[in-house]
């Protein structure tokens, strides 16, 4: 494990909508280059976890530092911060009246105010190592879905953010190309780049983790690094959890 | 209902038998000058009003988008009267009854005014549906790259919300143009009036009526096809099919 400064700190972060509790009391911390993937049963609050370090659902309680500085706050420049916090969605959802090149495009050049044909090449770079470059002037609709997803991550990955989320973007990647996306990842977290990574695909965890983080009925139940979490998980509803999949094999 | 058919032909002199010998080319020719003055004038009344109503209706489908509290009772219940009354009635009101509350307005402002109070509340809900066909989660991915709210709104969610309302924009159009053939009601000379006037003046009934006609169908048919034309473009161009 990494050991240096904190990127991302979240302490005691409470989310509820109203009528139950969602997050409680979760606290974490990702520093520069690591990979936290965040596991967890359907419905426990990873996505929403997520949403909440970006801003798009508000918390009822507790604080998110980014760089040292408190991102929830009344005065809280969004924009800016969102633009060192990539996200990725599970439903790749690209712009559908615009085509690839310039789905990638508009951030960069509206936010960022970059030169347009710089730009336009980090694009189509960026689009050669995902595999999509002869795509760049389709639209989303001509797309397959996991096209779509890889493409979702580019426009993401070309306003170098300090942090990637992605909430379970292989899930719609065809497999040979997860490790196309894996080896862009992976550069990215070499770089400098720190990556928080939601997904149901185990092997995928192990492969890219630095450390797992296991969610669970809104808490954080066990925290550790991959090996260690997936050979011998200390809690048992980690175990519970791993067992589901590893069905097949005990069979 | 029978009767009052009866009544409107009669009015319209349509049994009259001097213009049933074949159509009257030196009638038409003479008069068609004020046909031509008058579709100006339907022409310029109409795109005004149409202008105004598709700001009223952008604002107020904006204030229903963003569910602004007061007002949107107001756009809501302004969109029921509006579409519930006739434009006669509400062009009646305005060039007869505000005089009686001492607003005098000319019978160019009743026509403007009253077109747009019925074309506001019509435009108003072609734009509500589509804002409102685009899915919440390009607003997120908008956010998420950055872009702060009027950019999300510019570049993701206008255009996508506008392709689907085309449509009924461009049906919004030639709908209200049609509606201006009542304008002579504040003593307008639209193309009504002077069919109306050419009919109680000299019985041609069949070549004024030809001559309304056409000149409905020479403003109306080139925007259906530039209509058409438009959402076409939007559906196949814009979306990648
Ligand atoms: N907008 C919302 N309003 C109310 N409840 C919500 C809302 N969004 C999510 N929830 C609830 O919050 C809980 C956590 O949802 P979330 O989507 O974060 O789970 P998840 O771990 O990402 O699940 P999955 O693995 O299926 O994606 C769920 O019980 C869900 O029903
Ligand atoms: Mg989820």
């Amino acid at each position: 494990m990494k050991e240096t400064e904190k990127l991302l700190e979240i302490r005691h972060l409470h989310k509820d909508y109203g009528e139950g509790t969602i997050l409680e009391d979760v606290s974490l911390d990702i520093h520069k280059g690591e990979v936290v993937v965040l596991i967890g049963p359907s419905g426990c609050g990873k996505s929403t976890f997520l949403r909440c370090i970006n801003g798009l659902e508000p918390i009822q309680s507790g604080e998110i530092f980014l760089d040292g500085e408190n991102i929830i706050a009344n005065k809280t420049k969004w924009s800016e911060v969102r633009q060192k916090i990539g996200m990725v969605f599970q439903s790749y959802d690209l712009f559908p009246h615009m085509t690839v090149l310039d789905n990638i495009l508009l951030g960069p050049t509206k936010v960022q105010r970059r030169d347009k044909k710089e730009a336009t090449a980090e694009a189509e770079k960026l689009l050669e190592r995902v595999g999509l470059l002869d795509r760049k002037d389709a639209y989303p609709r001509q797309l397959s879905g996991g096209q779509k997803q890889r493409v979702a991550i580019v426009r993401a990955l070309i306003m170098k953010p300090e942090i990637m989320l992605f909430d379970e973007v292989t899930a719609a990647l065809d497999p040979e190309m997860v490790r196309e996306v894996l080896d862009v990842m992976l550069e990215l977290a070499k770089s400098g780049s720190t990556m928080m990574i939601v997904t149901h695909e185990m092997q995928f965890a192990r492969a890219v983790a630095d450390k797992i983080v296991f969610l669970d009925g809104g808490e954080i139940v066990e925290t550790g690094a991959p090996e260690d979490f997936f050979n011998s998980p200390k809690t048992e509803r980690a175990s519970r959890f791993l067992h589901t999949f590893t069905f097949d094999q005990v069979k | 209902m029978e009767n009052k058919r009866e009544a409107d032909s009669h009015f319209l002199c349509l049994k009259n038998k001097k213009g049933s010998n074949g159509v009257d080319i030196d009638f038409i020719t003479q008069y068609a000058p004020m046909y031509v003055e008058a579709a100006k004038l339907t022409l310029r009344l109409g795109a005004i009003g149409i202008l105004l109503s598709l700001i009223v209706g952008l604002l107020g489908a904006l204030v229903q988008y963003y569910k602004i509290p007061v007002l949107r009772r107001i756009i809501a219940v302004y969109i029921e009267l509006s579409r519930n009354t006739p434009l006669l009635v509400q062009l009646f009101l305005l060039y007869f009854g505000l005089p009686k509350m001492g607003i005098v307005w000319t019978s160019e402002t009743c026509a403007i005014v009253g077109l747009t109070f019925l074309g506001g509340s019509y435009m108003a809900e072609a734009f509500r549906s589509g804002l409102e066909s685009v899915d919440k989660i390009q607003f997120e991915s908008g956010l998420s790259i950055g872009l702060n709210h009027s950019q999300v709104m510019r570049y993701i969610i206008f255009p996508q919300a506008l392709s689907t309302s085309v449509p009924a924009l461009c049906a919004n159009v030639i709908f209200l143009i049609k509606e201006t053939s009542v304008f002579s009601v504040v003593a307008l000379a639209d193309l009504m009036y002077v069919a109306k006037d050419l009919i109680g003046l000299y019985y041609k009934t069949e070549e004024a009526l030809l001559m309304l006609v056409v000149a409905y169908l020479i403003i109306l048919l080139p925007i259906s096809i530039i209509a058409s034309l438009l959402e076409r473009r939007l559906r196949y161009a814009g979306f990648g099919n």
